[in-house]
């Protein structure tokens, strides 16, 4: 009898320790390489921060070069055929297709970055990469010579649109007669183009390229030109250490660590997550000291402390549209609604946004 | 606009249109003996990490490029041994070609992604680019051999019965082909963009393929075709920067639909079809049949 319990005991701890200790799957859909040393790296470094943080109790899976396509569909779906419980997906283009996938598997949890629609699993979450621009903007104030920015966009969506006008509004307020010169390229990756756009923005004059593209072919270009230039979405002061001020950095691993521990406890509910500086999601590089006046490098930091503590805000009124009409009050901030739908330039931004 | 200006946009145009100035050109040699190679990309990706890791190891620019031209040599003999001798068809062997390519070089380059080098003036291979093109000009059409190449695309049946070897010819063009398209794939890792990224040739062999059919399989229009599609390139992002209000997309485009109606005009003529493409394009060579 004692024999039998045992068995039976043993048997159960197997059983229901084995199933207990099944980890879950987390999948990730890449819009390109791990190796592009911006966008998709820093999600990747996010990924294996959240692999060290959960240990055993999940796996996690990516595909990578995925088109912003029909192709997109059959990727999040392959992943969620093969039983993955949460999945990010992580460009903005990748919205209609999250939400058709969604649909069919309602037991798996979609995260898609940077979007703005939710569903009961389809949670949004985004970074506050604004606030970075703000004090890019205003290190490209102090340190342009020509008075001329270069500025390498990449699609016309609010998200970018946003981090021009930053960008804009600080370089202003230091050098009112300041110029941004705007290419948009149409790709998120494409060194060559990336690198054309940069050399025709310093053939016109430019002295500062700004990206919001993947690669640091841009930054390479500049540190040949001899001019300055920002990195995107990783540290790439390596690649062009005579041209890199700094990077804004995104910092995924805590927001991905905590997601899927929620799904690993079962306590995952969708919503819309918009995090800054203050809760670590945005870091800018440290400051290039070689190239960069100390009392710069100072007041690039004081305004770091101002974005955390909420005392700085890269939108606050007045600002106006291109057609001189007011669109944040004086002293007030922008809200988020109109941030998330930012579809035009400031005032004192040539051209238009591509429609 | 001031003269600078104008010399600025004028290198960055001849900068950047010469990879697919190679890339089409060795193309165009390929399909003018009656091969259609649509591994394109992936010979170029492959040229692009194998020069780039070589000058990372070595730090020799002769060498990095020689190795791109050998690796471009062995990834167009490989498909040249499928569709020559193991009679495969041209078209899926050459989209497998691509999709090995991709793989292959995202494989070989994964440690080197990320270190950095120093770039190589781009003006030889500038200059070189419109060498070759006059060059394979005067050999097509001032040439015995050229000739002969031209009549193995054409009716590889007659060729053979002049009593020319219709395998060896097509075998020469195609890794000339391969090694072209390598040397694109090298001229962008080493002095485009000097780095090694995952894909970095971005769709510029897709381009190079449509250029030969744009150019109705004529040298110099491949030339002209390639500087059309890099000037709009770089004059749209000039208007651009310049603040005018314009439709970015359409110019983005622009070189897309310019050869799609080309594609289309031809088309529509049976008889230009056949004055332009090499009639034996994509058509298997039995021997001894």
């Amino acid at each position: 009898m004692i024999k039998f319990i045992t068995f039976i005991a043993t048997f159960l701890v197997f059983a229901f320790g084995s199933a207990k200790a099944e980890p879950k799957k987390v999948g990730f859909i890449y819009i390109g390489p791990p190796g592009d040393h911006g966008w998709t790296y820093m999600h990747d470094v996010g990924r294996k921060y959240m692999e060290s943080q959960l240990g055993d109790s999940i796996t996690s899976t990516y595909i990578e070069n995925v088109p912003e396509n029909a192709d997109a569909v059959r990727a999040i779906r392959k992943l969620a055929d093969s039983g993955h419980d949460l999945i990010f997906t992580t460009s903005f283009n990748y919205m209609d297709q999250t939400h058709e996938v969604a649909k069919d598997f309602p037991d798996v949890k979609f995260e898609h970055a940077t979007g703005y629609i939710q569903a009961d699993n389809v949670a949004t979450y985004s970074a506050r990469f604004y606030e970075g621009r703000m004090i890019e903007g205003h290190i490209a104030g102090h340190m342009s010579k020509t008075g001329t920015i270069g500025y390498i966009a990449s699609f016309p969506i609010p998200e970018v649109v946003r981090g021009i006008n930053a960008f804009y509004l600080a370089a202003a307020k230091v050098n009112p007669d300041i110029k941004m010169k705007i290419i948009w390229v149409f790709t998120w990756y494409d060194p060559g183009k990336e690198a054309d756009a940069a050399n025709t923005l310093i053939n016109q004059g430019a002295d500062i390229i700004v990206q919001h593209t993947d690669t640091y072919a841009p930054c390479q270009a500049a540190q040949k030109a001899g001019v300055f230039a920002f990195g995107q979405a990783s540290n790439q002061e390596e690649f062009c250490p005579d041209a890199h001020l700094t990077s804004i950095e995104d910092i995924w691993g805590p927001y991905y660590a905590d997601r899927a521990k929620a799904v690993v406890d079962g306590t995952w509910s969708s919503g819309d997550t918009w995090d800054g500086m203050d809760k670590g999601m945005v870091v800018m590089s440290p400051y290039n000291t070689k190239l960069m006046p100390a009392s710069l490098i100072q007041e690039a930091v004081n305004m770091e402390v101002g974005i955390k503590d909420g005392t700085l805000h890269p939108f606050t009124g007045p600002i106006y549209n291109q057609a001189g009409e007011l669109v944040v009050p004086d002293g007030e901030v922008a809200p988020d609604g109109m941030l998330l739908g930012m579809n035009f330039y400031v005032q004192g931004i040539d051209g238009e946004v591509p429609q | 606009m001031s003269i600078e200006l104008i010399i600025g946009i004028l290198e960055i145009i001849l900068i950047a249109t010469t990879p697919l100035v190679f890339a089409g050109i060795g193309e165009l040699v390929t399909e003018k003996s009656g091969v259609l190679n649509l591994g394109v990309e992936g010979m170029m990706l492959v040229g692009a990490v194998t020069a780039f890791v070589t000058l990372v190891i070595t730090g020799n620019y002769f060498f990095a490029f020689l190795i791109s031209i050998l690796s471009g040599v062995i990834m167009s003999g490989l498909f040249a041994i499928l569709v020559l001798f193991l009679m495969s068809n041209q078209i899926a062997t050459g989209l497998a070609l691509t999709i090995f390519g991709i793989g292959l070089s995202s494989m070989l380059g994964k440690e080197y992604i990320g270190t950095p080098i120093d770039g190589l003036s781009p003006w030889f291979f500038v200059i070189f680019s419109f060498v070759i093109v006059f060059f394979i000009s005067y050999f097509f059409y001032k040439t015995k051999m050229g000739l002969i190449l031209r009549a193995v695309g054409e009716s590889h049946n007659s060729a053979h019965a002049l009593g020319y070897s219709v395998i060896k010819i097509r075998f020469l063009s195609i890794l000339f082909g391969g090694s072209m398209c390598a040397l694109a794939g090298s001229y962008i890792s080493i002095c485009y963009a000097p780095m090694w990224q995952e894909g970095m040739t971005a769709g510029r062999g897709w381009i190079a393929l449509a250029l030969v059919v744009f150019a109705t399989w004529k040298p110099e229009r491949v030339l002209i075709g390639a500087y059309i599609f890099g000037g709009v390139t770089i004059l749209q992002m000039n208007l651009q920067a310049l603040g005018l209000r314009f439709p970015g997309q359409f110019f983005s485009m622009a070189p897309y639909i310019a050869t799609i109606v080309v594609l289309v005009l031809i088309s529509s003529n049976r008889l230009r079809i056949k004055l332009s493409a090499p009639a034996s394009l994509t058509i298997p060579f039995y021997k001894g049949r």
